[in-house]
C-alpha cells in the first residue's frame, strides 16, 4: 500500500471534527469543493515511501503528531502580523502578511493597486469577485494524484489572492510573508490563487518564517494562471526552524507565448517538500524552474518538479542545486512529459549536488516521458564533492583552503541565485547563503527563532 | 632563492622525477625544455604544492625554508606563482571576487590592511592594460568560457596582480597563436624586475624568442640531462630531442 492508512485516518478525523467550523468561516463557493476533495483524499491518503513520488521522504516524522489545528484567528493575532517588517531595507514591495495561513483583517481584506490590480484574502475574493475566483479556483490542482493537495482543498479556507488584469503590471514585486506563530504545535493549510491575465506581468516573493519554536506542519497549495503573452516570476525563500515541516504544491498553468519562472530557495527547515508543476498549455510558452537547497543536521529537503509540454514549440529549463552537510539528506525528482502533439519541444534539466560529509545523502531521479519525435531534451545529475582542481587553483593564488572551499560553494550556489530578478533580494540571498555556508546561522534580523 | 636537490617524485607509484637538482638565483630566468612525458609539468606541480605527486627523495628550499612543508597557499603568499598549463574554469566565482580575495589574503599575510574597493579596482585597471586583457573578462566567472588565449592571458594578469618573486610558467605558450604569444611574453617581460625570477617550462623554442633565458635545461626521463645558455634552445629547435635522447641512452 502506498498509503499510510493510520495517518489518513488521523487527518480524516481532523476533517470530521472541524468541518462545521471551517464551513462557517468560508464562502459557499469554497465549501462546494470540500466533500469531493475529502473523498479524493481518503482514497489517495497520506503518501508513504512506497509511493514512488515520496520514495525518499518520510512524512511520518512530522505527520504523526497531535497538532492543534488553527481555523479562525483573533483580531489580536493580527497585531503581531501587522508589526512584522521585512528587514531588507532596500527591497521595495507591496507587502502582504499571512499569519498561520490567514490574511489579516486590519487594513481591509482586499487592496486595489494602480492598474486595477487586486491583492488580498482568497476567502474575501471568493465573496467579492466570485466570477474571477470561479474561473480558476481548483482547476489546476484538481487532477493531481497527491492526497495532500486534496486535503488542502477539503480544509483550507484562506490565503493570498492576486489578480493582475490584462496588460497590467506592477512596478515592484508583491511580497507574501508567511508567519507561523503559536504557543501550541500547529498544523496549518493555506491556499493561494494568483491570476495573471493576458499580457500582464507579475513577480511575487514568498518568504516563510517561523516565529516561535513549536512544532509546525504546513501544507500549502498555490494555483497560478499565466495568460497569453504574460510574464510571471515566483521566488520562494524558505527559512524555517528544524522543528518545522513545510509541504508546498505549486501549480503554474501557462498560456500561449507566456513566460514563467519559479525559484525555490530552501535555506533552512526541518523537512521541506516542494512540488512544482509547470503546465505549458499553449504554443510558444516557456518556463524555468530553479531551486537551491542547503541542509545540515537531520534536515531533509525534497523537490519534485514536473514540466508538462502539452503544445508545440515550448521551452522548459530546470536547474536545481544543493549543498548537503552533516547527516542531512535530500531528493530531487525531475519529470519532463512531452505530449505526442508537442513537436518542437526544448526541455532541459540539471541537478547538481555537493555532499560535504560521508553521512550526507542525496537521491536524484530524472523522469522523462517523451511521446513526440521532434524534441530536444537533455538531463544531467551529479552528486559529488568540491572539485579538487578548482580548490588547488584557488589555493595556488594564496587563498587558504577554508576560504577556497567557501568561494567554490558560493559560486556553485550563485548559478541559481543569479536568476533572481529582484536585485535587493538577490544580494540578500547571496549574503544569507554565505552566512549559512560559513556555518553561521543565516536568518533575517526579524527572525525570532534561534535554532542552533 | 630556490635550491632543488636530488628531487624524486612519483604519481600513483610511478616514478616521474628521478633526481633533479637545480638552483635559481634572484633575477635569473631558467627555461626548462624537454619532450612530452619527461616530467616538466610534474616538477611545476611539486613546486606549487599539488599533492597528486608524492616526493620520495630529495629537498627543495626556498629562501632557506623547506618548501615541501609549506601549504600551497603559503607558497603563493611567499611569492611563488604557478601559471597553469590548463587553467581551471570556476563557474559562479567572479574574477573580481577571486582576485580581491587573493590579493587581500596576500596583504593579510604581510600584515597589511585589505585594499579599499576603489584602490583595488584602480590596480586591476592598470594591470589589465599591462596584459591587454579584455575588460569584459574581468566581469565574468574565472576562466569560464574563455578561449585558450584568454585563459593564458588571464594567468599573466593574475601574476601581475600578485607580483611574485618566482614565477613558474607551465607551457604558457601552448595553444597560443603568434599574437597572443607576443602579448603573453610582453606581459612577462614588463613584470620582470632585477630581483625576481622565472622558470619557463616550454616545449618549443619560439617563446624564448621573446622571453630570453639565462639558462636552458633539458629534462628527459625525470632528470636534467643538459644545461647550457640560450643557444641550446635554438639547437633543440633545429635538431629536435632525438640526439639528446640518444646521448643519454648511450650513457646508460
Amino acid at each position: 500500500m502506498a498509503v499510510n492508512s493510520e495517518l489518513t485516518e488521523l487527518y480524516s478525523g481532523i476533517y470530521t471534527d472541524n468541518i462545521r467550523r471551517i464551513r462557517e468561516g468560508s464562502t459557499s463557493f469554497l465549501n462546494a469543493f470540500r466533500d469531493a476533495a475529502f473523498d479524493r483524499f481518503t482514497t489517495l491518503g497520506i503518501p508513504t515511501r512506497k509511493n514512488e513520488n515520496y520514495k525518499y521522504t518520510n512524512l511520518d516524522l512530522f505527520f504523526r503528531h497531535n497538532y492543534k489545528t488553527y481555523f479562525i484567528p483573533d483580531e489580536s493575532d493580527f497585531v503581531k502580523a501587522e508589526e512584522f517588517r521585512c528587514d531588507i531595507t532596500d527591497l521595495d514591495t507591496h507587502g502582504v502578511v499571512l499569519l498561520n495561513g490567514f490574511y489579516p483583517t486590519i487594513n481591509g481584506k482586499i487592496r486595489t493597486l494602480p492598474g486595477e490590480i487586486l491583492i488580498g484574502s482568497l476567502n474575501e475574493a471568493s465573496r467579492r469577485f466570485p466570477d474571477l475566483v470561479e474561473r480558476h479556483y481548483g482547476k489546476y490542482a484538481k487532477s493531481n494524484s497527491d492526497g495532500l493537495v486534496h486535503l488542502n482543498t477539503a480544509m483550507a479556507s484562506d490565503g493570498v489572492f492576486v489578480h493582475v488584469p490584462q496588460g497590467s503590471h506592477l512596478n515592484k514585486p508583491v511580497q507574501v510573508i508567511n508567519l507561523v506563530d503559536s504557543t501550541e504545535d500547529v498544523f496549518n493549510q493555506h491556499r493561494n490563487l494568483i491570476i495573471v491575465d493576458d499580457n500582464a506581468d507579475l513577480t511575487i516573493i514568498i518568504c516563510d518564517h517561523t516565529l516561535s519554536p513549536q512544532k509546525f506542519l504546513t501544507n500549502a497549495v498555490t494555483e497560478i494562471y499565466v495568460g497569453e503573452n504574460a510574464r510571471f516570476n515566483i521566488i520562494r525563500v524558505q527559512n524555517e526552524h528544524n522543528n518545522a515541516c513545510k509541504v508546498t504544491h505549486t501549480f503554474i498553468h501557462q498560456g500561449r507565448n507566456s513566460y514563467s519562472s519559479s525559484n525555490n530557495l530552501t535555506l533552512h527547515g526541518g523537512l521541506v517538500r516542494n512540488n512544482t508543476y509547470h503546465f505549458l498549455g499553449g504554443e510558444g510558452a516557456e518556463s524555468s524552474s530553479f531551486g537551491l537547497y542547503l541542509s545540515d543536521k537531520w534536515q531533509h529537503v525534497d523537490n519534485l518538479v514536473s514540466v508538462e509540454h502539452a503544445f508545440p514549440n515550448c521551452t522548459s529549463n530546470q536547474l536545481f542545486k544543493g549543498v548537503l552537510d552533516e547527516m542531512s539528506t535530500g531528493a530531487f525528482n525531475g519529470r519532463i512529459f512531452v505530449d505526442p502533439k508537442a513537436q518542437g519541444t526544448l526541455a532541459y534539466q540539471k541537478n547538481n549536488n555537493i555532499l560535504l560529509t560521508d553521512d550526507a545523502k542525496m537521491y536524484t531521479k530524472p523522469q522523462l516521458e517523451i511521446y513526440a519525435d521532434d524534441v530536444k531534451c537533455s538531463h544531467g545529475a551529479t552528486v559529488g564533492q568540491l572539485d579538487e582542481n578548482a580548490l588547488f587553483y584557488l589555493q595556488s593564488r594564496g587563498i587558504d583552503k577554508r576560504e577556497a572551499k567557501l568561494l567554490l560553494m558560493l559560486g556553485f550556489a550563485h548559478e541559481v541565485i543569479q536568476n533572481i530578478g529582484v536585485e535587493a533580494l538577490r544580494e540578500r540571498i547571496d549574503n544569507l547563503v554565505m552566512q549559512r555556508l560559513k556555518g553561521e546561522l543565516s536568518r533575517c534580523a526579524s527572525c525570532m527563532v534561534k535554532c542552533g | 632563492m630556490l635550491v632543488i636537490k636530488n628531487l624524486h617524485a612519483a604519481i600513483e607509484g610511478k616514478k616521474i622525477l628521478r633526481g633533479i637538482s637545480l638552483e635559481v638565483k634572484p633575477g635569473e630566468i631558467h627555461a626548462i625544455m624537454g619532450p612530452n612525458g619527461s616530467g616538466k609539468s610534474t616538477l611545476a606541480a611539486v613546486l606549487a604544492g599539488r599533492d597528486l605527486a608524492e616526493v620520495t627523495e630529495g629537498s627543495v628550499t626556498y629562501f632557506g625554508r623547506n618548501l615541501l612543508e609549506m601549504a600551497p597557499e603559503d607558497r603563493s603568499r611567499e611569492g611563488i606563482f604557478l601559471g597553469f598549463q590548463y587553467p581551471i574554469e570556476i563557474p559562479g566565482v567572479s574574477m573580481v571576487n577571486f582576485l580581491k580575495t587573493a590579493v587581500n589574503e596576500h596583504r593579510k599575510y604581510k600584515g597589511l590592511e585589505p585594499l579599499s574597493a576603489s584602490d583595488f579596482l584602480r590596480i586591476m585597471r592598470e594591470k589589465k592594460e599591462l596584459v591587454d586583457i579584455d575588460s569584459k573578462l574581468a566581469n565574468r566567472s574565472v576562466n569560464e568560457g574563455f578561449s585558450g588565449g584568454e585563459k593564458k592571458k588571464n594567468e599573466i594578469f593574475q601574476m601581475a596582480m600578485l607580483e611574485p618573486k618566482l614565477a613558474i610558467l607551465d607551457e604558457t605558450d601552448s595553444g597560443l597563436d603568434i599574437d597572443a604569444l607576443r602579448v603573453v611574453a610582453n606581459g612577462v617581460n614588463k613584470l620582470k624586475r632585477p630581483d625576481n625570477s622565472a622558470i619557463v617550462i616550454t616545449h618549443y623554442q619560439r617563446l624564448l624568442d621573446y622571453i630570453v633565458p639565462d639558462v636552458v635545461h633539458v629534462l628527459y626521463d625525470g632528470r636534467i640531462v643538459k644545461s647550457a645558455g640560450k643557444e641550446l634552445a635554438l639547437e633543440l629547435e633545429e635538431k629536435g630531442y632525438d640526439w639528446i635522447k640518444k646521448e643519454v641512452d648511450n650513457q646508460n
